[in-house]
């Protein structure tokens, strides 16, 4: 009854969505600002209407209705409350719902602005969003029903709506729950962070349009939507960075970032997206790079609708389990559609979003934005590529192919070293014209220390080519970043006679996006240093040893006490061994490196033991133990140096995107 | 005349033959230092060092080295005993692509088709830093026709600098 419910309620607001792009069209076309209201309106009613579909799914969750199937396979009843609700993101039906839940909530956030200033943009803006909340609305309904019921035929088990005829209802007493290795907290909140990341994007997507079909081409779009371009990136690096964490946390193997498909394709739009908000500020000041904006912010959301499809769908293992699965086609001619209509109207207005003054310098600030984009591109391309390659290959010559870590690492890592470089000197050049000699002087003070910084690191024993030339780099960014603070403040001071900490933080409240943007800058290279410690410098070992016994790796001991297995409510099995950590003969600690086993999933799960300090990570996987043999337990051991800077470089980035995003006192847009 | 390239490669004979002995003799010991060597069981990290490189034939985009399946612990059991018999690392990883095609390895194999996937990027990359060139190019000669006709750029100075700070901080307000 609630599920029938539920799912008239998609319908409905499918329907209504469907309305809601043909009133905006109309509107805008004929300027009945009667038709464009009503769009309006209808935007504003999918909110509560998406709403209450999602409370309809979330109340079978919780009540634990396993004859449909979402329920059956996403909760089970050992699962606690909490992980029953936030199964409504836990699989693919429910995440797309999930989907346009964000999408009719921003949609309806914007069709709440005020429309005197911008008439003629809003109805476009509706009608985009409108669009794409139909299109996953209509993936709700027609492949990934939520609300589907278990029925019994003469073939077999089978999920459907409405009953097929013959058949029985189905009603299992529990469900499969939700994978253990989703059960962490760190992956509860990793996709909503991603989806409202990637959700946000579409709004200074449709915005965008608005301003092609308009002609409406000056950079009132980009200051509308500045600050939600800044929102999306933010949950969206924040979701890359969950992610991570709960690869580090739960996957065990000793790394954060395997380079796999479905990373990648969250990574995809956060490239386009960053690209983005380095070279529309080349717009907003010198009036320059307009057809470039528009292309990259139509990529991203493409690349948006890309990363959803494919963090959810697996299809990129095979191509037949691309042609088997109905939804792939769907994604597809949308991405394609879409894509299609918006570089069409890029094209139409191409001569109208030509730069209104041309380009002086090859070292001006938006000549350096430049360049900083096209090795955003190149990474894309080589993520791109590497991604879609083996469906290529596969379709092609018939023959399978892995594109790992070595591809990616390989081909991205002189790019990201000249991204850095660039992060370097770019804050220096000023807009408009910068030499050599301007350049120059501003950047020989920071560039001697991050020298003497280099100097110092390999007088001090790190004699690889890759760390030093990173190390340096980093301390190039932070040099230039604070020596850009340090200059901005002194100004300042000495014009306005302000105290040098007053005229610091004035500065920075005056202009947070810059300011805040330096944070950020100094956030990344912090996080370089814990990307450069793994990728250069971690060390592995294994062994089997007993009770007793001990491992040793880079400097330290791993004596392995002993080892429990016991049952724990919740319905699994929980395997602990007790290590005792030396240094030399000091005794630092003891880590409990586990195995869960779950048993009605039939599946473990690895929680490594693990000593985290500022200079680096001891990472204990307790990879095997047989109780009744008495060969003793098998254990992993990661040294991994150097890596909790790259958490604390995202708890930095988090306050310097609060500088930049927070709101002013008096807005003059946004 | 005529019998001296015999001679010489009579010569050239007996010294290959000998080499051959030597050669043989000196295989053998090798081979029997190898299989003494390698007596006791490969180390787990001589088994990961292999292992790292390959992928799970089965799942998706996991490793062999951190796989907890029970068909992967069997498959690094099998790098084990091939170590054990003394085959090297390349024989090994070429015995899982011939058993199991070429998606075990990390990386396509650099041969025919799969060129593409090393080569594109780069040309890729080289044609927008290309266009971008000619871009700058085209930009900077219409900077200097501007300065020709006289809109000279002033030497932007610290005070410019302060000047700028201020101007841009004025903007924001």
């Amino acid at each position: 009854m609630i599920a029938d419910f539920g799912y008239g309620v998609i319908v409905a607001t499918f329907l209504l969505a469907l309305f809601c792009v043909g009133a905006g069209v109309y509107g805008a076309q004929t300027k009945s600002y009667r038709w464009a209201d009503s769009a309006r309106r209808a935007m504003l009613l999918t909110f509560p209407m998406v709403t209450i579909a999602s409370l309809a799914l979330i109340y079978l969750l919780t009540t634990g209705q396993y004859e449909y199937q979402y329920v059956y396979t996403v909760t089970s009843n050992s699962m606690p409350l909490y992980l029953k609700i936030t199964a409504w993101w836990g699989g693919q039906a429910g995440s797309l719902l999930f989907w346009s839940w964000l999408m009719s909530a921003f949609a309806s956030a914007v069709a709440l602005r005020k429309w005197d200033r911008d008439r003629e943009f809003l109805p476009w803006v509706i009608v985009v969003s409108a669009v794409t909340l139909a299109f996953f609305l209509s993936l709700n309904i027609f492949f990934e029903n939520p609300f589907a019921r278990w029925w019994q035929t003469a073939s077999g088990e089978m999920a459907a709506m409405f009953r097929p005829s013959g058949a029985i209802p189905l009603n299992p007493s529990d469900g499969q729950g939700l994978n253990p290795l989703l059960r962490h907290p760190g992956m509860i909140i990793h996709p909503p962070m991603l989806y409202l990341g990637f959700v946000s994007f579409v709004i200074p997507f449709a915005f965008a349009i608005a301003a092609l079909i308009t002609g409406r081409t000056d950079d009132r779009w980009i200051r509308i939507t500045r600050r939600w371009t800044l929102v999306a990136w933010l949950f969206l690096s924040l979701g890359l960075v969950l992610g991570a964490r709960w690869a580090y946390d739960v996957l065990g193997w000793g790394g954060y970032w395997g380079w796999d498909p479905v990373e990648i394709s969250a990574f995809m739009p956060w490239l386009t997206g960053t690209a983005f908000l380095h070279s529309v500020m080349s717009q907003e000041k010198r009036g320059m790079l307009k057809q470039w904006n528009m292309l990259l912010i139509i990529l991203t959301y493409d690349l948006v609708i890309f990363g959803t499809f494919l963090t959810r769908s697996g299809v990129l293992s095979s191509v037949h389990a691309f042609a088997q699965s109905a939804i792939g086609p769907m994604f597809f001619a949308f991405i394609g559609a879409t894509l299609i209509i918006s570089v069409s109207l890029l094209i139409y207005r191409w001569s109208d979003l030509r730069a209104e003054v041309e380009m002086k310098s090859m070292l001006s600030r938006e000549a350096l934005s430049l360049l900083n984009n096209l090795l955003f591109m190149g990474v894309l391309v080589v993520c791109f590529w590497g991604v879609i390659f083996p469906l290529i290959s596969e379709l092609a010559t018939n023959q399978k192919v892995t594109v790992g870590p070595p591809f990616y690492e390989r081909a991205t890592s002189p790019l990201f070293g000249a991204l850095m470089l660039l992060m370097g000197i770019a804050p220096l050049s000023a807009w408009g014209h910068s030499s050599i000699k301007t350049l120059g002087r501003a950047l020989w003070k920071p560039a001697i220390a991050a020298v003497v910084v280099m100097i110092a690191i390999f007088v001090a024993g790190i004699h690889n080519a890759v760390a030093l030339l990173g190390f340096g780099l980093v301390a190039l960014v932070i040099f230039v970043t604070l020596y850009e603070f340090w200059r901005g403040a002194q100004a300042r001071h000495r014009t306005t006679g302000e105290g040098f900490f007053t005229a610091l933080g004035r500065l920075a409240a005056r202009n947070r996006r810059r300011y805040g943007g330096y944070i950020i800058h100094i956030s990344m290279v912090l996080m370089a240093i814990g990307i450069l410690g793994i990728e250069v410098f971690q060390t592995e070992t294994q062994g089997t040893i007993s009770e007793g016994q001990a491992l040793s790796l880079a400097g330290y001991t791993i004596k392995f006490d002993s080892v429990a297995q016991f049952d724990v409510p919740g319905g699994h099995n929980v395997t602990r061994a007790v290590l005792s950590i030396y240094r030399g003969d000091q005794y630092l600690g003891a880590l409990h490196p586990r195995r869960d086993y779950f048993y009605e999933s039939g599946q473990p799960m690895t929680i490594p033991g693990v000593r985290s300090t500022l200079a680096d990570d001891l990472y204990v996987i307790l990879a095997d133990w047989q109780p009744i043999s008495a060969i003793g337990a098998t254990f992993k051991v990661y040294h991994n140096p150097l890596v909790n800077w790259l958490w604390i470089g995202s708890i930095i980035f988090i306050l310097g995107m609060l500088v930049a995003v927070w709101p002013d006192k008096v807005t003059s847009d946004g | 005349m005529k019998s001296f390239p015999e001679k010489v490669s009579r010569v050239t004979y007996h010294v290959s033959r000998f080499t051959f002995y030597v050669f043989f003799i000196l295989l053998v010991f090798a081979s029997a230092k190898t299989a003494l060597a390698q007596q006791p069981t490969p180390s787990d990290d001589d088994v990961n060092a292999i292992a790292k490189q390959l992928y799970c034939p089965v799942c998706e985009n996991t490793p062999l080295d951190v796989c907890p399946t029970q068909a992967c612990a069997q498959w690094r059991d099998l790098i084990r005993q091939m170590l054990a018999e003394g085959k090297s690392a390349d024989e090994i990883k070429q015995y899982f692509v011939e058993n199991y095609g070429a998606r075990v390895l990390s990386e396509p194999p650099r041969t025919g088709f799969n060129w593409l996937v090393y080569v594109l990027p780069p040309i890729a990359f080289l044609a927008g830093a290309y266009i971008l060139y000619r871009a700058f190019r085209s930009w900077r000669a219409l900077a200097k026709q501007a300065a020709s006709t006289g809109t000279e750029s002033p030497t932007p100075d610290e005070n410019e600098y302060v000047a700028r700070l201020e101007e841009e901080l004025r903007k924001r307000k």
